[in-house]
């Protein structure tokens, strides 16, 4: 075991899988011989060599399009776009092509790609370098969508994903590369040493993709989170004063509906949280899942408390993030219906 | 099964610890290269135009050859003056980004020359449709440094009301487009821009910018095609500084052709000319502009220049590439070379230049305090908060309204 930041259980996990299998490459903007912007592809060139670890052009059409076609040829392609706002260029490649080879040909092709893209804000960023697009690709058939939220599940489920035969588009809330970040931005920045989930294997480990994790147990209200949110919940939960049940969400395509059904029918409240805008949001999903799984046992509505519907702005940062206060009263507003 | 992989990758010559090596940048010798009439057939002129390179100041500062522009002593200390004023102004705020002030800048050191020269070969009615590293073109159109200042700040008077990360300008009123993070997305909207202007049978152009590491993205390509089918009256330049971020330009296909070599490819001349040369950069420019506004079709620019400093102060440069390059850049540097020019034909002299960069900084001081008085990143005063939710539509839209009241009652 190590003590790893998000970071470098990401490095970690792709440095055993191209040591595992000479299929896996990487793929991407700055990821050989600089190690990324974020640095997570660090040393990994010169450990396996620029044939494994390439460089790209400027170009996210070209990336994707070309790792489908080496991932067709029996590679096992990583590909890394610089910000989740980059990957749009992307996209007919990613909706069009790789989530529907394997459909239109009854399964004689595939590509078993992994697009591996840092999201969310919370750094300055404005508009171009905050997005949550998660709910783009979860409305498209045939992609595999998860946000880890700590480094140990950032390991075992890009390691999951990787191995996985279906494309995945994996998530890296980047605001938490180094450190849980609770929402709170006056507050010294926390490292993930402290942290029980910044522990992590050096080796092979994986974690299954398509289960969620109860992170807190609790009795009155079930909350549904993933990504950076996890940590804004947990202590918007403190705030509130509410015996919250903290979900993980983790991987959002599948979604595990067992874990959520199990824990609002002993709740019967619930509350959703995304950094992503609202209007058809991944929580609408949440919503509807919850609502047709758990009905009965609904004491109030579901509540959501998301981004605004707005671009993401650069001023106005902290008044766009759904932060603990708003997290805090959406508890409050769950707790009082009914 | 050891493998032996045959898959080519570009190399840059040199690395961190390395000497510079700029060998592989083919240059001409300042006038070589003749100087067509715009109306001459792509084909007689495709070669001469995008393989060598128009340069016109020589060894000894000299402007000798057929593009020559023949600028006036007046016209000459205006684009010194905006060229200086760019590299003070991008001096100053990276100082202020270093102190915390702003979150973020970006430089245009050592290519000033190609936005400053590019702007005052256009008409001010030209759109212009910049990247997010051509601050020249705002400043050679005379923007207010006070304004571009704010946007930085994004303060109470930042022209993108906050909406936007630092050095993302637009200025509609002086026909400059928004910047977009997403890199070149502006390329095909310059082609569209001067179609309409063709349909409504106006005679402004367009002009557009685009990183030599951009030009791999198929908004290029899709540029290029749309420019050459309707003949569009646009004036499309890549500027290789030689890097993207830790890429060379060998990344973005520049190993064994030159970028302009593409507009053949396309059917539009591609003209590469010397981007630190002021006057090459002015002369093709106008070439360029007077085949768009002669209805002769559109050209494709490469100026050939260096990035000097980081690629933005979130970049260190000194991971990927050799420390020496600047100096090694055997194109020069573009103020330096001009001043040069100016002094050797009697329109400048070092004190007159020294007293320019001392006006200059005055004036950036200035328009730093002037700036900060309608707020900074920490002081007010500030934008409103309910400017947040305008402008995603033209009209305010009942579920922002909404959510536009549940922000209020959390401030409250
Ligand atoms: C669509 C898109 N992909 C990736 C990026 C990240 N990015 C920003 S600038 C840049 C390098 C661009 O290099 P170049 O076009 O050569 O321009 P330069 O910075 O050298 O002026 C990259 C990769 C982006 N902004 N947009």
């Amino acid at each position: 075991m190590a003590r790893m930041n998000m970071i470098q259980a990401l490095n970690s996990a792709m440095d055993v899988m191209l040591g595992r299998d000479p299929n896996v490459v990487l793929l991407g903007q700055d990821i050989g011989f600089f190690g990324g912007v974020f640095r997570a592809t660090d040393g990994l060139q010169r450990t396996y060599g620029e044939h494994r670890v390439i460089d790209a052009p400027i170009a996210e059409g070209g990336i994707v399009g070309s790792a489908i076609g080496m991932g067709v040829n029996g590679l096992r392609p990583v590909v890394e776009i610089q910000f989740a706002d980059y990957i749009y260029p992307g996209c007919d490649q990613i909706i069009s092509e790789l989530a529907r080879l394997r459909y239109r040909t009854a399964g004689d092709f595939f590509a078993p790609l992994t697009i591996r893209t840092p999201c969310g804000g919370g750094i300055r960023g404005g508009q171009t370098h905050s997005q949550s697009p998660e709910g783009v690709f979860t409305h498209v058939c045939g992609l595999k969508v998860i946000m880890p939220s700590n480094p140990y599940d950032a390991k075992g489920l890009l390691i999951s994903a990787i191995e996985d035969d279906d494309p995945v588009i994996f998530f890296e809330p980047k605001r938490i590369y180094n450190g849980p970040f609770d929402g709170d931005p006056d507050k010294p920045a926390v490292p993930w040493t402290a942290h029980d989930k910044g522990e992590v294997p050096e080796d092979y480990y994986t974690l299954p993709i398509g289960r969620a994790e109860v992170v807190v147990e609790g009795a009155e209200v079930t909350v549904l989170c993933y990504g950076t949110m996890v940590h804004v919940c947990k202590a918007a939960a403190r705030l509130a004063e509410v015996d919250a049940e903290i979900i993980d969400i983790r991987t959002m395509v599948p979604l595990d509906v067992e874990t959520l059904r199990t824990s609002v029918e002993k709740t019967g409240r619930c509350l959703i949280a995304h950094e992503a805008t609202r209007f058809s949001g991944f929580g609408a999903e949440l919503v509807a899942t919850v609502q047709e799984e758990c009905f009965y046992s609904l004491e109030g509505p579901i509540e959501r408390v998301t981004g605004w519907d707005t671009p993401y702005p650069h001023a106005f940062e902290w008044e766009y993030f759904p932060g603990q206060k708003r997290v805090a009263a959406g508890l409050e507003r769950v707790m009082e219906a009914g | 099964m050891p493998r032996t992989p045959r898959l080519h990758i570009p190399h840059p010559p040199a690395r961190p610890g390395d000497k510079p090596d700029f060998s592989y940048v083919e240059i001409s010798p300042a006038g070589a290269v003749p100087r067509p009439d715009v109306m001459t057939r792509l084909r007689d002129i495709e070669r001469s135009l995008a393989f060598e390179m128009v340069r016109v100041l020589d060894e000894n500062d000299a402007a000798v050859g057929p593009w020559d522009p023949h600028l006036d002593a007046h016209d000459l200390q205006v684009g010194l003056q905006h060229m200086v004023l760019t590299r003070l102004f991008d001096e100053r705020m990276q100082r202020k980004q270093r102190q915390g002030k702003i979150s973020f800048y970006m430089k245009s050191l050592g290519e000033e020359a190609v936005s400053v020269a590019g702007a005052m070969a256009l008409d001010p009615g030209d759109m212009l449709f910049p990247s997010y590293r051509n601050q020249g073109l705002q400043i050679a159109r005379g923007r207010n440094p006070v304004d571009m200042m704010c946007q930085l700040l994004s303060n109470s008077k930042d022209m993108c009301k906050g909406r936007q990360m630092p050095v993302m300008y637009h200025w509609a009123r002086g026909n400059i487009f928004s910047i977009s993070g997403n890199v070149a997305t502006q390329f095909p909207q310059a082609v569209g821009w001067a179609m309409a202007a063709a349909i409504k049978g106006e005679d402004n152009i367009a002009a557009a910018w685009i990183g030599e590491g951009s030009s791999a993205e198929a908004d290029f390509h899709y540029a290029m095609t749309f420019a050459s089918v309707y003949l569009a009256p646009v004036v499309l330049n890549i500027v290789n500084n030689q890097w993207a971020i830790s890429t060379f330009q060998g990344f973005a296909g520049g190993e064994r052709r030159p970028f302009s070599a593409r507009g053949p490819g396309y059917g539009i001349p591609g003209i590469r000319v010397d981007g630190n040369d002021f006057l090459a950069v002015v002369a093709v420019t106008r070439w360029a502009s007077e085949r768009a506004r002669r209805r002769v079709g559109p050209t494709l620019i490469e100026h050939v220049t260096h990035r000097a400093d980081a690629h933005s102060t979130s970049d260190d440069p000194s991971r990927y590439r050799s420390k020496d390059e600047a100096l090694a850049w055997p194109l020069g540097d573009p103020v330096e070379r001009m001043k040069a020019h100016m002094i050797r034909e009697g329109a400048w002299s070092e004190k007159q230049h020294v007293e320019l960069v001392e006006t200059l900084s005055r004036l950036v001081d200035d328009a730093w305090e002037d700036a900060i008085s309608y707020g900074t990143m920490t002081e007010g005063p500030w934008l409103d908060k309910n400017e947040l939710f305008e402008d995603v539509f033209k009209d305010i839209p009942p579920h922002l309204i909404r959510q536009r009241e549940q922000l209020r009652e959390m401030e409250d």
